[in-house]
């Protein structure tokens, strides 16, 4: 019961965090949406087996989410929860990848487990600016943003009112899982039968209130968009110093493996 | 199952991006077009409610452990494939930017095998053809079990293939079916029992819905069927030109750059600067592939030679100096923001 109210109050804190007001919030939505798009294709685009290249990524993850005032503790959390199965499917890697591409004296190590690194790697970079990318720009601005990139417009309706409605329903939906589980006894209760009913109650009551909501906003005017009130028309200095700069630095970052550079420096006498 | 940026390839991410943006695009067509604007706030209040409905568990019968509703098909039974499949777009779009379940990069692949699997092929194909008219409760409920289970064997289906064609996992393709789709086939179960039962209540208490959503768009409408060829023929299109690029050259990205650059160098710069950085450059570039031989070097391992140890230190070492700067990069901003 708890459960379902904490990962509701979790989706919330999420969307309250993108109303803070620091210099990353203030870059336009359309910035950061593309520089997060270079960031993942740079990231995903490295040979199965890289470890240390992808590290200096982690700077921009780091970098947002210290300068967007992010809470480090609840970020970290969001991550674990997405980390396992990324990490499943990587677990198969040393079964079937036996090859001995490292070798550390007497250690070898299996090509298999460099690559699931690699992949956990991977995962914590994606999924971590993915979160990012929300708590620093907010859903209604990224939604505006792609539509200004070329989404299609009706699309860019169903995701603003799926967005309005996320938070009524989840609440209707935790009140009615937290009714059933009171009124049933251990197991009983929770079955197939008394899901389907419950949830074609709901069902049928959220028909109703679309249609309600549908019948207000013709009588408000509604004819068919949202007027975009966030987001300014231009990019400004900022913008495109953001964008330029961290794209020219996830290109280097790609294509020159610094961690190696520093390491041979560090390294020099070693034979 | 969300398939992750963390095992896709920029190629095979791409690919399914550009696919499932096609057909975004021709469903807002479809759906602006056809569809009375009632029906707008409706796909987005029931998206919201899928949304919702998968927070809540059932206990599933003789195991002991719970599971939550997918919707994919609960939608398109609801609302007609176009409608559905943009729902489910945006569910999958919220899922991954609020969650980060799948990725972003991963999201053309998500739309494609839990929103276009179930929408045009499951629903049209199958659960039309099973339902037929009139409505009866027995045929709804055998129609949506089997229509549940072959749109979510083909989505795992989709999962697979798209792992194995990025080649980041190592898994073999025979293990990862053999894996996958027996699971999916369990999950298809009790997602179409869950639906039967849903739409059962829905056909009890408001007949009309389904009568109306069923009316909307006759079976086998040209369409519906160019929509399904169209996306067979791009796929298979792609996967040709992906298999191609993959035995060309592992990595996509740097194949495109070259190709963007062409085969010769750009001219040398004169400045001194740049000879200096280029001298660096040629340096370190030697070591670039660090200890991770090609596959020929890789049989001198196996045959007793000595290892490249200085660069896997290197390596190893350079890692935790890089891993040590962003920490401190962070920390350091922290101080100066407070």
């Amino acid at each position: 019961m708890l459960a379902i109210d904490g990962s509701t109050l979790d989706f919330k804190r999420l969307d309250r965090l993108a109303l803070q007001n620091t210099v990353i919030h203030r870059i336009d939505a359309r910035v950061k949406v593309v520089t997060t798009i270079v960031f993942i294709i740079c990231v995903v685009s490295f040979d199965r087996y890289t470890i240390a290249a992808m590290l200096p990524f982690l700077s921009f993850p780091i970098v947002l989410s210290v300068l967007g005032n992010l809470p480090p503790g609840y970020l970290l959390r969001k991550l674990l929860l997405v980390i396992p199965f990324a990490l499943a499917i990587g677990l198969f890697n040393p079964l079937f990848d036996r090859q001995v591409v490292l070798r550390f004296g007497e250690l070898n190590v299996w090509g298999g487990w460099v690559s699931c690194a690699s992949i956990l790697l991977r995962a914590i970079l994606t999924a971590s600016t993915a979160i990012i990318l929300v708590a620093v720009t907010g859903f209604p601005a990224i939604c505006a943003a792609l539509q200004k990139l070329g989404m299609p417009q009706v699309f860019a309706i169903q995701l603003q009112f799926l967005y309005r409605y996320i938070f009524v329903l989840t609440d209707e939906a935790v009140r009615v899982a937290r009714s059933r589980q009171l009124r049933s006894f251990g197991r009983r209760g929770l079955g197939l039968h008394q899901f389907g009913s419950l949830i074609g109650h709901l069902l049928l009551r959220t028909w109703e209130r679309a249609e309600r909501i549908h019948m207000a906003m013709l009588s408000r005017g509604f004819q068919g968009e949202f007027q975009a009130t966030w987001g300014k028309g231009r990019l400004g200095r900022d913008d495109l110093f953001f964008i330029s700069g961290w794209s020219a630095l996830f290109v280097f970052f790609r294509f020159y493996n610094l961690p190696q550079f520093l390491g041979n420096l560090m390294t020099w006498r070693i034979p | 199952m969300h398939m992750a940026d963390a095992l896709i390839s920029p190629t095979v991410g791409g690919v399914l991006w550009t696919v499932s943006a096609g057909t975004i695009a021709y469903c807002s067509n479809r759906v602006k077009q056809e569809i009375n604007d009632r029906k707008i706030p409706l796909m987005g209040v029931f998206g919201a409610f899928v949304f919702a409905a998968q927070m809540i568990n059932f206990a599933i019968p003789a195991t002991g452990s719970s599971g939550h509703l997918g919707g994919g098909l609960l939608l398109a039974i609801l609302l007609g494939p176009h409608a559905a499949f943009l729902s489910i777009a945006s569910v999958l779009m919220v899922q991954a930017l609020f969650f980060a379940d799948g990725g972003l990069l991963a999201l053309g692949c998500n739309i494609i095998n839990l929103g276009f699997f179930p929408a045009f092929i499951a629903y049209p194909w199958i659960y039309k053809r099973l339902v037929g008219r009139p409505l009866k409760p027995s045929r709804i409920f055998f129609a949506a079990v089997v229509s549940a289970v072959i749109g979510l064997q083909l989505g795992a289906l989709g999962v697979v293939l798209q792992t194995v064609a990025s080649g980041v996992a190592a898994l073999p393709f025979s293990s990862f079916l053999m894996l996958m789709q027996p699971i999916h086939l369990a999950i298809g179960i009790i997602e179409g029992i869950v639906t039967a039962f849903v739409v059962l209540f829905v056909y009890r208490a408001r007949p009309e819905i389904l009568d109306a959503a069923l009316r909307s768009q006759p079976i086998g409408q040209l369409p519906q069927r160019t929509i399904v060829v169209t996306f067979l023929v791009a796929s298979f299109t792609l996967a040709g030109g992906l298999s191609w690029l993959a035995s060309e050259s592992p990595d996509g990205l740097e194949w495109s750059i070259a190709k963007l650059t062409g085969a010769e160098e750009l001219p040398p710069p004169s400045s001194t600067e740049h000879v200096r950085a280029s001298a660096l450059q040629d340096k370190t570039a030697i070591m670039r592939d660090y200890a991770f031989p090609p596959d020929n070097e890789n049989e001198n391992l196996s045959a007793g030679q000595t290892a490249p140890l200085s660069t896997s230190v290197a390596g190893v070492v350079g890692g935790m100096v890089t891993l040590m700067m962003c920490a401190m990069i962070g920390l350091l901003l922290r101080k100066c923001r407070k």
